[in-house]
């Protein structure tokens, strides 16, 4: 708050009491926000104790520290291939998403063209729409095309439900962009793709490799879309989803807790990559 | 060639993959979607044709009808439930924390979830509510039940906490981008003319978060209705939401037509709530960071 001390207060029994008010009410909202938090991590949490804890169940009270169910995921051929296949899947489809998301900001950014706005709406549409209806209309292209379901499709689901994330990411960040640095460039003689390449890439960079590490991970996890395009290639994702269904082994709990970690460490990156361009500008 | 016409050219050389794209892998495949839902189905084959059997039977079979209203109304309390936890975080986050780099922690820890695994977030809800879950075994062992209860999982309550678990970032993101927005001078005007700070609350600073609000609710919403995984982990027989339904048409119930009418409704669902959200708030863009 600024300076307020400059203009007397004519009623100061009122102040103290405003105060006291306002005083309660952050106390009160400090609550709701750590209950809310607690809320949040809690599960996490669960998961992370249940896989060091020596009982096959998830029951309490703990019954002792253990890293076999670590120890029974490096033996478990099944699941190590579906940790490949989904490595694969994901990094192709980061590829994806870079290759379409890219041109696609430059040119929402820049270029003026007949159905921009149409444009604009469908290639963002698939952060709220949900990933099944992607999944099942893609299923029906690829079954008209006479198409084998393989990690392949998968790949190209991906890109189509993930290029979003590029697109808007790198989009806020030309739009912040200061253009005068490229006239500059070209003034100074610069070809465009030396311009391209030496200022603009430049500039956009962290957007970029934050925005990718975002795709990776939601590619890595994905399961709506996943589920209709995968032909008999498991990836990570759809192993866990069928092993649940047939009940929850603590084994579970071990890759869910090493996903976790690797996933946090991902996107703590990637969200410092994204928020670092905002206060570049600042 | 002149430069006009060059520039034209890299134009549309840069807009032509990703146009492309989206024209193969988004128009097309709904249009062949739509195409057949309007398909008969005779045995194990789909017969081309244009009649509204299928649309008819999601709106007068009871079977269809009562899952799609039943999905309605379970995103509708995600994002009621959502929203009321969110706000107050949103709240806390944009003006009871002063110190900075406190307050990108705490924003940090809010949305890092999000990302994480969909999978294992509601999957671990089912070993905290199961019969021999966390959650059971705790009341059990403390002596506030005698023996475990089936009442916690695979019922809409089931759904609805482990919904809402799943997508409060998705509300407090935009909320607190729009609560940030406001300039703390208003505020602080409407304090300085002595108007308390319910008032103020009611009639400045909600006001001007709806487009947060809106925006909040429009993820939730959409996302919360298409969800298919945590109604199949925790939903149970009284949980079956419409994206199950579809999910089965294309599995084992064999009727890609019927399935594809729901998509094609639910499609047409999504695209309203963000067309009346868009027409309300034109700036409530997701901010990932």
């Amino acid at each position: 708050m600024t300076d307020r001390t400059a203009i007397p207060d004519p009623h100061p029994l009122h102040h103290s009491m405003r105060q006291r008010r306002r005083d309660m009410s952050t106390i009160g909202l400090g609550a709701i926000a750590a209950v809310v938090l607690l809320f949040l991590y809690l599960p996490i949490v669960v998961l992370v104790i249940f896989s060091f804890n020596d009982n096959t169940v998830t029951t309490l009270p703990l019954k002792g520290f253990t890293l076999v169910w670590y120890q029974h995921l490096l033996a478990n051929g099944e699941m190590l291939t579906a940790v490949g296949n989904s490595l694969h899947v994901a990094s192709f489809a980061t590829v994806l998403t870079i290759l379409i998301g890219v041109p696609a900001a430059f040119a929402l950014d820049r270029a003026d063209f007949p159905g921009k706005n149409i444009f604009r709406r469908i290639v963002v549409l698939p952060l709220t729409l949900p990933g099944i209806i992607t999944g099942i209309s893609m299923l029906n292209l690829f079954r008209m095309l006479g198409f084998n379901l393989s990690l392949t499709t998968v790949i190209l689901g991906h890109g189509t439900a993930l290029v979003a994330i590029v697109v808007t990411q790198v989009y806020a960040r030309l739009q912040r962009f200061n253009r005068r640095l490229e006239e500059a460039s070209d003034d100074l003689g610069a070809k465009p793709w030396q311009t391209f390449f030496l200022v603009t890439l430049p500039n956009i960079r962290s957007a970029l490799i934050g925005s990718g590490l975002l795709a990776f991970t939601l590619s890595f996890d994905e399961i709506p879309v996943t589920f209709f395009l995968t032909g008999r290639d498991n990836t990570l994702p759809m192993y866990i989803y069928s092993t649940l269904r047939r009940g929850i082994t603590p084994e579970i709990n071990a890759i869910g807790t090493i996903i976790v970690a690797v996933s946090l460490v991902i996107i703590l990156m990637s969200v410092r990559l994204l928020r670092k361009d905002n206060e570049f500008d600042q | 060639m002149r430069l006009a016409t060059r520039r034209r050219f890299a134009w549309l050389a840069v807009l032509s993959p990703p146009l492309i794209w989206t024209l193969l892998f988004m128009i097309v495949p709904y249009t062949i979607m739509f195409a057949y839902s309007f398909f008969r189905k005779e045995g194990f084959s789909f017969i081309p044709d244009l009649q509204f059997g299928n649309y008819a039977a999601l709106l007068l079979d009871p079977q269809y009808s009562q899952v799609l209203l039943r999905t309605l109304k379970i995103a509708t309390m995600v994002s009621l439930a959502a929203l009321i936890l969110a706000y107050p975080l949103a709240y806390f986050l944009a003006f009871k924390v002063r110190w900075a780099r406190l307050r990108l922690f705490l924003y940090m820890a809010v949305i890092v979830p999000l990302w994480v695994s969909y999978l294992l977030r509601a999957y671990t809800w089912k070993t905290i509510l199961g019969s021999e879950g966390v959650l059971n075994s705790f009341l059990v062992w403390s002596g506030i039940l005698s023996e475990p209860t089936h009442l916690f999982l695979y019922n809409q309550f089931a759904m609805v906490l482990t919904l809402t678990y799943i997508f409060i970032p998705f509300m407090v993101m935009p909320i607190y981008t729009a609560l940030e927005k406001i300039p703390r001078s208003l505020i602080e005007v409407s304090g300085d003319l002595g108007v308390g700070p319910s008032h103020t609350f009611f009639r400045v600073t909600l006001p001007l978060s709806v487009p947060g609000i809106l925006a909040g609710f429009t993820f939730t919403f959409c996302l919360a209705f298409g969800d298919f995984i945590a109604p199949a982990l925790v939903g149970g027989p009284t949980g079956t939401m419409v994206a199950n339904v579809v999910q089965s048409q294309f599995g084992v119930s064999f009727n890609w037509p019927l399935g594809g009418a729901i998509s094609i409704v639910m499609l047409a669902i999504v695209l309203t709530i963000i067309s009346i959200s868009d027409r309300f708030e034109r700036a409530g863009r997701l901010d990932l960071g």
